[in-house]
């Protein structure tokens, strides 16, 4: 039941991070270069402007979810499994999710990469 | 890519890393938290070595932000996921956590990974990204 209970936080981790990824990654591209605006505006102008944008603060709550989840998890197994195996996982997932929703530009490099992590990912679980 | 990215980029890796060994470590001192217990782990952030991971993981998060505001999401990612070795040696050394052969190689294909993003672009670019950028310029030059 420990093991069982392990996997369905992590799969419950993975569907969270993977949806707070994509909306933060898209609210950070919506603002722009921080360090950039940073240096034009200020610290307190990029602050506000982060937390005033509607997929950050949404991203957010998944990945407040998915820091639960994590704390589940890690209270049934070891961190060497269960942090490498969620966030792994939630590498492939976001690969695909980046090409759907964000339309990144995801190239062989980035497949390859996509599938030794994948490979360590299943080496890590066993 | 310039030297304050691959900083920002570092931080991610070690905030990140060290979080997650706090985290493992208070939550390891807490105990099994059983379903039927579930409340139990919104006051698990008040553990002291849980605390600490929060507040290193805010810092990762601030870094991890930061990367995303200049780089693609399928960069940054496997890029930082050098991380996960850090982890792997704060869990055997210092978490004394039992880290097997097949675990090792596991972490060393995903190390793999890195090597191969790392040396591609960072950003896709969008060419209404380049003009949502110009109008801003437009305007600002306007102001």
């Amino acid at each position: 039941m420990r093991d069982l209970y392990a996997w369905l936080s992590i799969a419950a981790i993975v569907l969270a991070s993977t949806t707070g990824d994509v909306l933060l990654s898209h609210a950070m591209k919506q603002i722009g270069d921080l360090g950039e605006l940073r240096r034009r505006r200020g610290l307190f102008h990029v602050i506000s402007r982060v937390v005033s944008t509607p997929n950050f603060l949404f991203g957010l709550l998944a990945m407040t979810f998915a820091f639960y989840s994590l704390l589940m998890a890690l209270s049934w197994q070891d961190v060497s499994l269960v942090a490498p195996a969620s966030a792994s996982l939630t590498f492939i997932a976001n690969a695909v999710a980046a090409r759907i929703f964000l339309h990144e530009r995801v190239d062989h490099r980035r497949w390859i990469a996509a599938l030794l992590v994948a490979g360590g990912v299943a080496l890590v679980a066993i | 890519m310039n030297l304050r990215k691959y900083l920002v980029l570092l931080g991610v890796v070690i905030f990140g890393a060290s979080g997650d060994a706090f985290l493992s470590r208070g939550m390891k001192q807490l105990g099994e938290i059983p379903l039927d217990h579930w409340q139990k782990i919104i006051f698990a952030v008040v553990h002291p070595w849980v605390a600490v991971g929060v507040l290193l993981l805010l810092a990762f998060f601030a870094s991890y932000m930061t990367a995303l505001s200049w780089a693609d999401l399928t960069y940054v990612l496997p890029a930082t996921s050098i991380g996960y070795v850090l982890l792997a040696f704060i869990a055997k050394f210092a978490l004394h956590e039992n880290v097997t052969a097949t675990r090792w190689l596991g972490i060393v294909l995903i190390a793999a990974g890195v090597g191969f993003v790392a040396q591609g672009p960072a950003l896709t670019h969008h060419p209404h990204n380049e003009e949502a950028r110009e109008s801003e310029v437009l305007s600002r030059g306007k102001a």
